[in-house]
């Protein structure tokens, strides 16, 4: 099957700085996938260059086998994508910056789709607001709606939900998950790490420009020996042999590495041999901000 | 509707929803221009024989409303885009590199149009004027904002700061302008001068679509039609160039 989006090599450089330093990627139709990494990572850069709006020094992208560059129209119309500034045309009301950016598509009747999507971002009663009146979390819906107007099988938002109140950012995720569920591929990027924990079924971390980590979401949740077992104690301290285990202690609230449920047995029978009694316990499951966190001081080395 | 046409909808509803500021004011520009040189210039002597100094004066300050608003048409809403950032809007659909430049140039042609169309009709209301060869001005209005447009187009591509394009415009657009014969003939030039004037593509618009109105003129009108769309081909050539490589435009 022709993949939604094949990334082969793909380096670019700003100046002095080296944005992209050579990325593979592949993401197959249907896919959830999460893009994540700090501040100046590259995502943003990779996604420009995915949609023409940045040209790579070499390597090649391709969209559902279109390439974007010698085959731009195709893999143009194949694409949707929800750009993370936040910018708009004074000039133009909601419907009309909806009904010119279905025309560039050479959308000519789209008034049922364009009325849909309003629908689906709450911006129905906006429709007729000049853009320069819109608070900021309303322009950002516009912008989701500006990408969704050719419906695209292929969907990239760039951080949409910065900035954006939690109401929205529920509805506007209900409404991707349906697209997505509906074969449209999805691409998202966010700082946000519990929406690509919930959201994404791939995820690539990216760090200076390089993939540091590939892998299906429960892979990379589960890929270390990070269960966490809480406890709060009482009567006795927290015995000596289990301090190699400890990521944090507080007063006698102590939370201890795990590698596997099997350990949590060996755990309590030497907190019951030191005398100890359990007020309070709780298992941990390790979030994706625990592996982001990790995989990142990895890549440091 | 394809891209291409939308876009040119997108152009003119543009500056149609400012027309007050792109229509109106540079009409009103060109009136004062009319009636000062035209009162301070009065009892020189007519030019090519009998054509009234005022006469004379008229189709050169249409055609210069038409140049300049045709510049500024593309440039400013070029420039636009690029700052706020909203250009993406155009560069993400699938709209090809000559949809791109025919629909930014064609939209400058018609401001320009209306603009001049404007003028003259004001400036009937003060100046009698005839219309000897109507072909050959519209021929001539459509070279002059055509190629005008390709440069505001370009002005547009090149700059990165509104300051830039004003930059373009006081430094060269003007000066070209006001050196092209839009308030003389050439002829009452120094030689040096009229030699230079050779070198303004300008003039030659200016000279051609003014023999439109009087039958007389500097240069053979059909020689002055070649030169202006010699020039237009190049710009044409060099704005497609660089679109299809996406300069300034695509990083
Ligand atoms: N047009 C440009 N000119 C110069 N440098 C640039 C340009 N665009 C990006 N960069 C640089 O490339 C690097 C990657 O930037 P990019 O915007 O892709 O990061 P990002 O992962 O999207 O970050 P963020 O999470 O902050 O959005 C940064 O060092 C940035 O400064
Ligand atoms: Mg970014």
């Amino acid at each position: 099957m022709t993949p939604a989006i094949q990334i082969q090599q793909v380096h670019k450089r700003f100046g002095a700085v080296q944005a992209l330093g050579g990325i593979d990627l592949e993401v197959a139709p249907g896919e959830f996938f999460g893009l994540l990494g700090p501040n100046g990572a590259g995502k943003t850069t990779l996604i420009n260059i995915l949609a023409g709006l940045a040209l790579a020094d070499s390597g090649s992208v391709r969209v559902l086998g279109h390439d974007v560059v010698t085959e731009y129209r195709a893999s143009r119309r194949a694409l949707g994508v929800v750009p993370q500034e936040l910018v708009f045309d004074p000039f133009f009301s909601v419907r009309e910056t909806l009904r010119i950016q279905s025309g560039y598509f050479g959308l000519k009747h789209n008034d049922a789709w364009i009325d849909e999507v309003m629908h689906h971002l709450d911006l129905t009663s906006k429709a007729g607001a000049n853009m320069r009146s819109l608070s900021g979390g309303m322009k950002r819906r516009v912008l989701v709606a500006q990408a969704l107007v050719h419906k695209p099988p292929v969907i990239v938002l760039d951080e949409p939900t910065a900035g954006v109140d939690v109401e929205l950012r529920q509805g506007l995720w209900e409404f991707v998950r349906g697209l997505n569920r509906d074969g449209h591929t999805i691409v998202l990027t966010t700082h946000y790490l519990e929406e690509a924990e919930a959201l994404c079924g791939r995820i690539a971390m990216l760090k200076q420009g390089r993939i540091v980590a590939l892998d299906t979401t429960s892979k990379l949740l589960n890929r270390r020996d990070s269960l966490y077992l809480r406890l709060r104690l009482a009567g006795a301290a927290l015995p000596a042999a289990l301090a190699g285990r400890v990521r944090d202690s507080r007063d006698a609230l102590h939370t201890l590495r795990l590698r596997s449920y099997a350990e949590v047995e060996g755990v309590l029978a030497q907190v019951r041999e030191a005398g100890a009694q359990i007020e309070e316990m709780e298992l941990l499951q390790p979030d994706l901000e625990d592996v982001f966190v990790q995989i990142m001081k990895e890549a440091q080395g | 509707m394809s891209g291409f046409s939308t876009l040119l909808y997108k152009e003119l509803l543009r500056f149609w929803k400012v027309a007050f500021q792109t229509i109106a004011a540079p009409v009103l520009t060109t009136l004062l221009y009319l009636l000062i040189f035209s009162h301070v210039m009065q009892g020189r002597a007519p030019v090519y024989g009998e054509v009234p100094y005022a006469a004379f004066l008229v189709p050169g300050l249409v055609m210069m409303a038409v140049l300049q608003n045709a510049f500024a048409n593309a440039s400013s809403s070029l420039i636009q885009s690029k700052v706020t950032g909203n250009i993406i809007f155009v560069l993400l659909p699938p709209l090809s590199y000559w949809d791109f430049f025919a629909a930014y140039v064609l939209a400058s042609v018609v401001r320009g149009m209306v603009v001049g169309v404007g003028v003259l009709l004001v400036s009937l209301g003060f100046v009698g004027l005839s219309f000897a060869h109507p072909l050959w001005i519209l021929a001539f209005a459509l070279a002059g904002s055509a190629i005008l447009g390709s440069l505001g187009l370009l002005a547009g591509i090149w700059a990165e700061k509104f300051d830039q394009v004003a930059a373009f415009q006081s430094f060269l657009i003007m000066p070209l302008t006001f050196l092209s014969g839009v308030f003389y003939s050439i002829h009452s030039l120094p030689a040096f001068w009229q030699g230079l004037s050779q070198f303004n593509p300008f003039f030659y618009i200016i000279d051609g679509f003014r023999y439109g109105f009087f039958g007389v003129s500097d240069i053979n009108p059909a020689v002055s039609l070649v030169i202006a769309l010699a020039n237009l081909l190049v710009f044409t050539a060099v704005s497609l160039a660089l679109l299809k490589r996406g300069y300034k435009l695509r990083h």
